[in-house]
């Protein structure tokens, strides 16, 4: 089967995937706790802006503006019953900017999390997950998105339930977790697990990876820790630019376009093929990652000193990973069974 | 799991019974907390002694392994789960022998934030701690937190932001809680994926706190300072 995805991939060897929208549409004037994709149809000029901003700083392929258009985040904005418009809309306007550009660029769908835990720990059924997420990728495919893209995933179950959405879409996909938590998943994933898991889909995902979580160096040992199995499919790498920091009233994230370049190349070299940002990530960062990729070529994979000598330190001593597994604690003896 | 592995909670001893209720908060199995509750409630236990010994002492060791990876957030939604099963029996009890209270927290993600997978994980870990929770859920203005501080009289305010562009919000909360003289008057605790420790003290707050784990040891340990200055005040 064929996919525009995986042609410019194979044609390119390389994409650079695009860098932040959060950050970038609150530059532009988004206010706190407002849902960003009401901006599809309310600010249509302003998501244009975004998306361009990446096509022209060189991005090979953007997500939509459609991270929260689930029924489960749109529901905190009344706007439950709008899902389905919001991610059209936010397809239509990528496909428009997409369509325009020079070269080929890949519109991407993106879909997040539902923000809910699903069961038997949380409340949230697998048949309404899917639900879910069948609904948001009809929508984006309605608008014309090659792909569909899930990100900021935790729980393994979620992706499960993902992949069956966009089968049920017929919708072809990508999808990156998100490793915060001691270098592993919220919810416990490592590296190793997620190729494991993300092997035994029965709709597997065309590319797979890790987004956002904390900081370059530690995107780039869960890259690492993903080549190490040797995995089937492409890796994605999407870290943010560096670490949040607060300055005089507001934020600024401490990644420079220079990090940024530098972290491009590293991921590459860890043997990611499509490589981008998350939050902090803006056109300047991703021009720079466009020059460094280009004008390089693939290295040898660094070692973890290395990654921590050119992007800094890890959050956390392991990640769950080959020999650095916690000993479990001791225990009596579980029973009934 | 054969017969001969059983163990029949009723025919341990005390000290037993205890460690057996240890592993099964760690395995978050509700019934078996439950009934090991009621068996020491008919030895007659103190129920703030079941509370403090055996549920809070459980809950301290899953505390401990979530906080150095070795347990991640679904055992400890099991095991909070399995502590309610056993606080639920416990709760009339303590009310009527006026059972010393822990500590009393009142949370909410700030303005502009809806992200709440992390502020109810740190409100499910306070309880488990036995501590009395007040959650004002997402997205709470400044005025939200001073009518529920008047409301409840809580001994902690906890504010939760995952943004970078919300978490500045809770130094509007702190300012506002300054001029109007309160601010002394409660433990100000704060946390969310973004922060960290540089950010909690330049906003004022009392402490940041990295995970759901440390939340709980911060709180117990301001508490804990919270009582020694009011005895030798």
């Amino acid at each position: 089967m064929t996919n525009p995805f995986i042609d410019l991939l194979a044609q390119k060897g390389t994409l650079l995937a695009d860098g932040a929208t959060g950050t970038n549409l609150f530059n532009m004037g988004l206010m706190s706790g407002d849902a960003p994709e009401l901006w599809n149809t309310d600010e249509p000029a302003k998501i244009t802006t975004l998306y361009k901003g990446a096509v022209d700083a060189g991005s090979d392929l953007f997500l939509t503006n459609s991270f929260g258009a689930n029924a489960s985040r749109l529901k905190l904005h009344g706007a439950e019953k709008r899902v389905h418009e919001l991610a059209r809309v936010s397809a239509e306007l990528a496909r428009n900017v997409a369509d325009k550009a020079e070269r080929k660029v890949i519109v991407a769908g993106s879909v997040g999390p539902t923000g809910e835990i699903m069961e038997p720990v949380g409340t949230l059924s697998h048949a309404l997950a899917v639900e879910m997420f069948h609904e948001a990728a009809d929508g984006l495919k309605a608008g014309g998105a090659d792909i569909g893209w899930l990100e900021t995933i935790s729980a393994p179950e979620e992706y499960r339930a993902a992949a069956e959405g966009f089968a049920l879409a017929g919708l072809p996909w990508c999808g990156t977790m998100s490793f915060d938590t001691a270098g592993r998943t919220m919810m416990g994933l490592t590296s190793e697990g997620m190729v494991d898991m993300v092997d035994g889909l029965e709709n597997a995902p065309l590319a797979f990876g890790a987004n956002c979580g904390t900081g370059a160096s530690d995107l780039l040992r869960t890259v690492l820790g993903f080549a190490a199995k040797d995995p089937a499919r492409p890796i994605i790498a999407k870290g943010n630019a560096g670490i949040p920091k607060y300055h005089d009233g507001h934020i600024h994230y401490d990644g420079t376009p220079e990090l940024m370049g530098d972290y491009a190349v590293m991921a590459r070299d860890c043997g990611a093929s499509v490589i981008g940002g998350c939050c902090g990530t803006m056109p300047a960062h991703l021009a720079v990652m466009r020059d460094r990729l280009d004008s390089t070529e693939k290295g040898e994979a660094p070692s973890l000193d290395q990654i921590v000598a050119a992007l800094g330190d890890f959050s956390s001593a392991g990640d769950g990973t080959g020999e650095d597994v916690a000993p479990k604690r001791e225990r009596r003896g579980r029973r009934r069974s | 799991m054969s017969d001969e592995d059983d163990i029949i909670l009723s025919e341990l001893d005390d000290e037993e019974l205890v460690a057996q209720m240890f592993d099964d908060l760690y395995d978050g199995l509700k019934e078996e907390i439950e009934e090991g509750v009621n068996i020491l409630l008919e030895r007659e236990w103190a129920p703030y002694d079941i509370l403090t010994k055996a549920l809070v002492g459980g809950m301290t060791i899953v505390g401990h392994d979530f906080r150095d990876g070795i347990l991640f957030v679904p055992e400890v939604l099991l095991a909070a789960n399995a502590m309610k099963g056993g606080m639920a029996i416990l709760k009339p009890l303590l009310a009527e022998t006026g059972a010393p209270r822990v500590g009393k927290m009142v949370i909410g993600t700030v303005k502009g934030d809806i992200h709440d997978i992390g502020k109810n994980l740190v409100g499910m870990m306070m309880e488990g701690a036995g501590f009395e929770v007040v959650d004002l859920g997402i997205n709470n203005a400044v005025e939200a937190y001073l009518e529920a501080m008047e409301a409840e009289g809580p001994d902690i305010l906890g504010m939760s932001a995952l943004l970078t562009t919300t978490m500045p919000y809770m130094k509007v909360v702190i300012d506002t809680m300054v001029e109007q003289g309160i601010r002394d008057d409660y433990i100000v605790l704060v946390g969310g994926a973004p922060l960290n420790e540089e950010f909690g003290k330049a906003i004022g707050a009392d402490a940041y706190c990295r995970d759901a784990a440390v939340a709980v040891e911060t709180a117990k340990e301001w508490m804990g300072r919270k009582h020694n200055s009011m005895q030798s005040a």
